[in-house]
């Protein structure tokens, strides 16, 4: 995949460009945002593991290249010595497929980089079954659940360009460990001029009263669509971005659970573990309501075109009205 | 807290030594469990690196001109715990309290909990590659400090050893000394049965190192390895120290199963005895 020339989207000028309105793949929202920040902020030092083509990271190190660091294939060590960057004082950005981050590196990112709160930023792209034709090796669909289970982190999907422009200034600011989720294809502009962005705060487009769907990531968008075909059907369904999967804002999630008896969480990763897992967990012991996960069903996913692999494991708008509709 | 007597002197360092592993026995007798034999094959090269060739304030941890430290055999925490107490980081009355509930001084090093440990460890292999961001990021700053690492025998089997030893020579990190405690134990017995790491002095030379090949208990060769290191240039340098697992207390010396047990009180009299009878 590496080897693949993939031409960015992102057309004319890199900085200052918010992304808003825009239809870009996050990890080009990314790569501009980082040599963006790059050149605002001189601790930022940037890791990648031989695919900062893909990852976005070579613009980066093409502008800043005593500040990039090409770790070769070497996961493990990518991590820890990001470690050891930021405990001189430098704000590292490791970047890697989602599923080489957060697995093969997985005890790294626990051992030395959260047990220790270091401040070491992992933005992992190529998440979920997006990645389509390289097939289940290479779609991460258990990575939020890793990340989610480890003390200290704090796990971040945006849902487009201009929301992941934002996350990356944000994690900049931000002090500890934080491991944000993109993706390889383009996706639909979502949030509305105005928005911004904050650690654990949700996006209420609309808090429904028949139900709420807790949506992130490229879910945002379909949960968006499914609003609007449920309001044919005479339906008020709400709908909530949140961003950040831990820590969660359990307060957006009382005002949907008190507002409506049905939750309906929908993510592009498994339902163990991920975003639904958190909503059910928080819900089940704070606000006991009927909560529908929608993500893949403890499956791997497999080659494909991005859409074939979206409607085979049910993460379409369509899904989502059927399940309110049956659920509600 | 008294300022860090440091010296080259080595019949300092070794009475140095010696102290160090009286207090690593007393706290391990008193823990009532951890890891003996790994902490006293480091001990000459600990005491070496803190009594001698190190620049640290003990008075002001967090020094930014500082040298680092980095163990990444972290189980070796009753080693690192000493040498910070005896160099004046914290009261010596707080080796005590190794392995007890809420205590700083965790059964593997905890960064956020006590003064000196710049980061925590445990799971071996991770240490050189947190050594060699920290030696990255140092060079980018023009920080004239340098990085010391120590690492296991065992331990190098771990791959993500030599994937850091890699990037140490790729970048060149002359600001960055490993040392490799060579007791050729580990848990399951000696390396060379359960997983063969020799010719140890061609690994690390083929993958661009400068190689120094000292006995890791003999003090001269410690602090002349450490010296001249520090001349290498354009490379990182490793100390390939051959050592004795145990070393100080005769019954336990090159006894595998002396890892990760303490001494009794009756071994940790012998043993205290022995040590005593060392003194030149
Ligand atoms: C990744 C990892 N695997 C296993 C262990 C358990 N363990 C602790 S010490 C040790 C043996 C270490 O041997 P060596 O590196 O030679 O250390 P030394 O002989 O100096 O004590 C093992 C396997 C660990 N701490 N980390
Ligand atoms: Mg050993």
């Amino acid at each position: 995949m590496g080897s693949r020339p993939e031409e960015s989207v992102v057309k004319g000028k890199e900085s200052g460009v918010d992304f808003f309105g825009q239809a870009v793949a996050t990890r080009d929202a990314y790569g501009a945002a980082l040599l963006d920040l790059g050149t605002r902020n001189e601790c930022v030092v940037v890791l990648d593991a031989d695919l900062s083509g893909s990852t976005k990271t070579a613009k980066f190190a093409k502008a800043f290249p005593e500040r990039f660091f090409n770790m070769g294939i070497a996961e493990q060590d990518m991590m820890a010595t990001a470690g050891g960057l930021s405990l001189v004082g430098k704000i590292p950005f490791a970047s890697t497929f989602a599923v080489f981050a957060s697995g093969r590196a997985w005890d790294q990112i626990r051992q030395t980089i959260c047990y220790s709160n270091l401040n070491v930023k992992i933005v992992a792209t190529h998440a979920g079954i997006t990645v389509g034709e390289d097939g289940a090796s290479h779609q991460a669909l258990e990575d939020m659940a890793l990340m989610r289970a480890i003390p200290h982190m704090t796990v971040i999907t945006p849902c487009d360009g201009f929301e992941t422009k934002q996350v990356i200034d944000a994690i900049a600011e931000y002090d500890g460990p934080v491991y944000v989720r993109l993706g390889r294809a383009k996706v639909p502009s979502v949030m509305p001029a105005g928005y911004r962005f904050q650690i654990g705060k949700a996006y209420k487009f609309h808090i429904g009263r028949d139900a709420n769907i807790i949506a992130n990531g490229i879910m945002v968008s379909e949960a968006l669509k499914a609003k609007e075909m449920l309001l044919q059907k005479g339906m008020d369904v709400g709908v909530i971005n949140m961003p950040t999967i831990k820590p969660l804002d359990t307060e957006a999630l009382l005002e949907a659970a008190s507002n409506s008896k049905l939750i309906v969480t929908a993510e592009e990763h498994s339902i163990v573990g991920g975003l639904g897992s958190a909503v059910a967990e928080f819900l089940s012991e704070n606000h006991p309501v009927s909560i529908k996960r929608i993500g893949t069903k403890d499956t791997f996913g497999g080659s494909g075109k991005p859409e074939e692999l979206l409607k085979i494991h049910g993460l379409t708008a369509e899904e989502i009205v059927k399940t309110v509709m049956t659920n509600v | 807290m008294a300022a860090v007597t440091q010296s080259r002197d080595i019949y300092f360092l070794k009475e140095q030594a010696r102290a160090v592993r009286v207090e690593i026995l007393r706290m391990l007798a008193q823990a009532g469990s951890g890891h003996t034999g790994g902490s006293l094959s480091s001990a000459d090269i600990a005491t070496a690196l803190y009594f001698y060739k190190m620049r640290h304030r003990p008075d002001d941890p967090k020094w930014p001109e500082r040298d680092r430290f980095v163990l990444s055999k972290g189980h070796a925490a009753p080693l690192l715990y000493t040498v910070l107490a005896l160099t004046g980081y914290f009261d010596k009355s707080l080796l005590n309290t190794l392995r007890k509930i809420r205590s700083p001084l965790q059964g593997h090093p905890s960064s956020k909990m006590l003064p000196g440990i710049e980061v925590s460890t445990g799971s071996l292999g991770q240490g050189l590659s947190i050594a060699n961001g920290m030696a990255l990021g140092l060079k980018l700053d023009r920080n004239p400090a340098r990085v010391y690492c120590l690492l296991g025998d065992g331990e190098t089997q771990e791959g993500q050893v030599w994937e850091a030893a890699m990037t140490a020579s790729h970048y060149f990190l002359d600001n960055l000394c490993a040392i490799v405690d060579l007791n050729e134990l580990q848990i399951d017995g000696r390396c060379s049965d359960v997983m063969k790491i020799e010719p140890v002095p061609d690994k690390w030379k083929a993958f661009g190192w400068h190689i120094f090949e000292i006995d890791g208990h003999d003090m001269e060769q410690i602090v002349d390895a450490l010296d001249e290191a520090e001349k290498i240039k354009g490379k990182p340098s490793v100390i390939l120290a051959r050592t004795i697992k145990g070393k100080g207390v005769s019954f336990f010396e090159g006894k595998v199963e002396y890892h990760g047990i303490v001494p009794t009180k009756e071994e940790l009299e012998l043993a205290l005895k022995e040590l005593a009878g060392n003194g030149e």
